[in-house]
C-alpha cells in the first residue's frame, strides 16, 4: 500500500480529518508457558516488550490480545490487569499476541497539533521572506508530503519513499475536501469531519474509484483502490500485490 | 493528471433557469418573512458570506491560482477566473481609484436578475446582495477585509450593473503560517 495515512489539519493546528491504510501490521500470536520470557513493561496505557526478542515478536510491540480476546490497554478483556494476569502461573499455557500499536485518536491529535507547530518553525527558519512551511519529510520508511491551502488547512499524506504523483493527491484532495466537506452546509468551517452523519461519505472519495477515469487500472473488480493505482500510472508498472484483490498483478 | 480526471464533473451543467427560480424564491420568501427591504438586504449579504467562506476553497482548489500580492491582481482573478468559473460571465474592471484601492465591477448581464422586475414597493431592494456578500466571506478567507456594495442596478433602470469593491485593511490575525 503506497499511502498509509491522510491528516487534514484545520488553520488552528487542529486536526479535522484523518484516514489510515496501512497494511496489516506485523503481528505475532504464541503460545507460552509459565514463565513468560519477555520483560514486559507498563507504559502509557499498554503493555509493552521492554525486553527480549524472539519469533517476531520485538522490543516496542504491545500486548494485543491474550487467548484471542482483544486486551484493553493494561487490562484484558474480563477487567483482569494484563502484568499480573501474566504474572500467575496458574494462568499459563496462554497465547499471547504482540504487534505494533496503533496510535490512538488523542495521539493522532497531539502529533497533528505538533507538526503544526514545527511546520510554523520551519518557515519562520527560512533565511528567505515568505518561506512556505514544511513540504516533505523524508525517512526510509516513509515520506510525509504537507500542502497548505491559501486559508491556512494542510493536507498531510503519508506515502511510501517511492511513490510519485503524490502533488497531485494532495491537490486531489483538496478538491474532495472542497466537495464534500463545503458543500454540505450542516458542515462548520475548521471543524472536525465526522465519518457518518453530517459528514458521511467523506472517507468514500479517497478510497473509491476515480469516476472520470475508465476500467480499474489493476483489473480487480472490487476496485476500492482506484484512485491510488491510478496514481501509480506515473511510476514504471511494479508487479505487487494489488491491495484490493490480494493477487499479483501489474498494478 | 487528476486535475483532468476531475473535468468528468465539472461538465455537469445545471439550467440557469432552475438557478435563477432558486434565487428568485429565496429572495421572494425573505421579502415576506423579514418586510422590511434593510433586513432583506442584510440576511442577502450574511448568507452570501456563509456561501463565500466556503467558495474560496473550492474556487483554490479548482483554478490553482497562486497568492496575490496587491489589489489589482485580485480584481484581475476576481473578473475573469471567478466570475467566469461560477456565474460564466466575465465582468470588466473600471473606475480605479487614485489609490488602488476601490475599483468597480461591471457587470453586462447578471444571471441572477434573468427575467426579474422590481415591484414598486420593493425600491430599496438590493436584489443581487448576495454575490458582495460571496466577494467579502472569500476575499475574508484569504486575508483581506474588503467592502463590496452594488452602485448599479439594471432592475432599478441603470445600464448596467456595477459593484464597487474598496479594500479595507488586510487580516493580521490567524494568518497562515509563512505569510506574515
Amino acid at each position: 500500500m503506497a499511502i498509509f495515512s491522510v491528516y487534514v489539519v484545520n488553520k488552528a493546528g487542529g486536526l479535522i480529518y484523518q484516514l489510515d491504510s496501512y497494511a496489516p501490521r506485523a503481528e505475532a500470536e504464541k503460545t507460552f508457558s509459565y514463565p513468560l520470557d519477555l520483560l514486559l513493561k507498563l507504559h502509557d496505557e499498554r503493555v509493552l516488550v521492554a525486553f527480549g526478542q524472539r519469533d517476531g515478536i520485538r522490543v516496542g510491540h504491545a500486548v494485543l490480545a491474550i487467548n484471542g480476546k482483544d486486551v484493553n490497554g493494561k487490562y484484558t478483556a474480563d477487567g483482569k490487569e494484563v502484568l499480573e494476569y501474566l504474572g500467575n502461573p496458574a494462568n499459563y499455557p496462554v497465547s499471547v499476541r504482540f504487534g505494533r500499536p496503533r496510535l490512538t485518536s488523542n495521539e493522532k491529535l497531539m502529533l497533528a497539533s505538533m507538526f503544526h507547530s514545527l511546520f510554523a518553525i520551519g518557515s519562520q527558519l527560512s533565511p528567505e521572506q515568505g518561506s512556505s512551511g514544511i513540504e516533505m519529510l523524508e525517512t526510509d520508511t516513509f515520506k510525509l508530503h504537507c500542502f497548505q491551502t491559501l486559508t491556512g488547512i494542510k493536507f498531510v499524506v503519508l506515502a511510501d519513499p517511492r511513490q510519485a504523483g503524490i502533488d497531485s493527491l494532495l491537490r486531489k484532495i483538496y478538491e474532495i475536501y472542497s466537495d464534500f466537506a463545503l458543500k454540505n452546509p450542516f458542515y462548520s468551517l475548521e471543524m472536525p469531519i465526522s465519518g457518518g452523519g453530517a459528514g458521511a461519505g467523506s472517507d468514500l472519495p479517497l478510497t473509491r474509484p476515480s469516476r472520470a477515469r475508465g476500467p480499474s487500472w489493476c483489473g480487480c473488480s472490487a476496485g476500492r483502490r482506484r484512485q491510488l493505482c491510478w496514481l501509480r500510472r506515473s511510476l514504471p508498472p511494479p508487479r505487487r500485490l494489488c491491495s484490493s484483490c490480494s493477487a499479483w498483478r501489474w498494478c | 493528471m487528476s486535475r483532468q480526471a476531475n473535468r468528468g464533473t465539472e461538465s455537469k451543467k445545471m439550467s440557469s433557469e432552475l438557478f435563477t427560480l432558486t434565487y428568485g424564491a429565496l429572495v421572494t420568501q425573505l421579502c415576506k418573512d423579514y418586510e422590511n427591504d434593510e433586513d432583506v438586504n442584510k440576511q442577502l449579504d450574511k448568507m452570501g458570506y456563509n456561501i463565500g467562506v466556503r467558495l474560496i476553497e473550492d474556487f483554490l482548489a479548482r483554478s490553482n491560482v497562486g497568492k496575490c500580492h496587491d489589489f489589482r491582481e485580485t480584481a484581475d482573478v476576481i473578473a475573469k477566473v471567478a466570475f467566469k468559473m461560477y456565474l460564466g460571465i466575465t465582468p470588466s474592471i473600471t473606475n480605479w481609484s487614485p489609490a488602488g484601492d476601490e475599483f468597480s465591477l461591471i457587470l453586462e448581464n447578471n444571471p441572477l436578475v434573468d427575467f426579474v422586475e422590481l415591484p414598486d414597493n420593493h425600491s430599496s431592494l438590493i436584489y443581487s446582495n448576495l454575490l458582495c456578500g460571496v466577494l467579502r466571506g472569500a476575499l475574508e478567507m484569504v486575508q483581506m477585509a474588503v467592502e463590496a456594495k452594488f452602485v448599479q442596478d439594471t432592475l432599478k433602470g441603470d445600464g448596467v450593473t456595477e459593484i464597487r469593491m474598496r479594500f479595507i485593511r488586510r487580516i493580521e490575525d490567524n494568518l497562515p503560517v509563512g505569510e506574515e
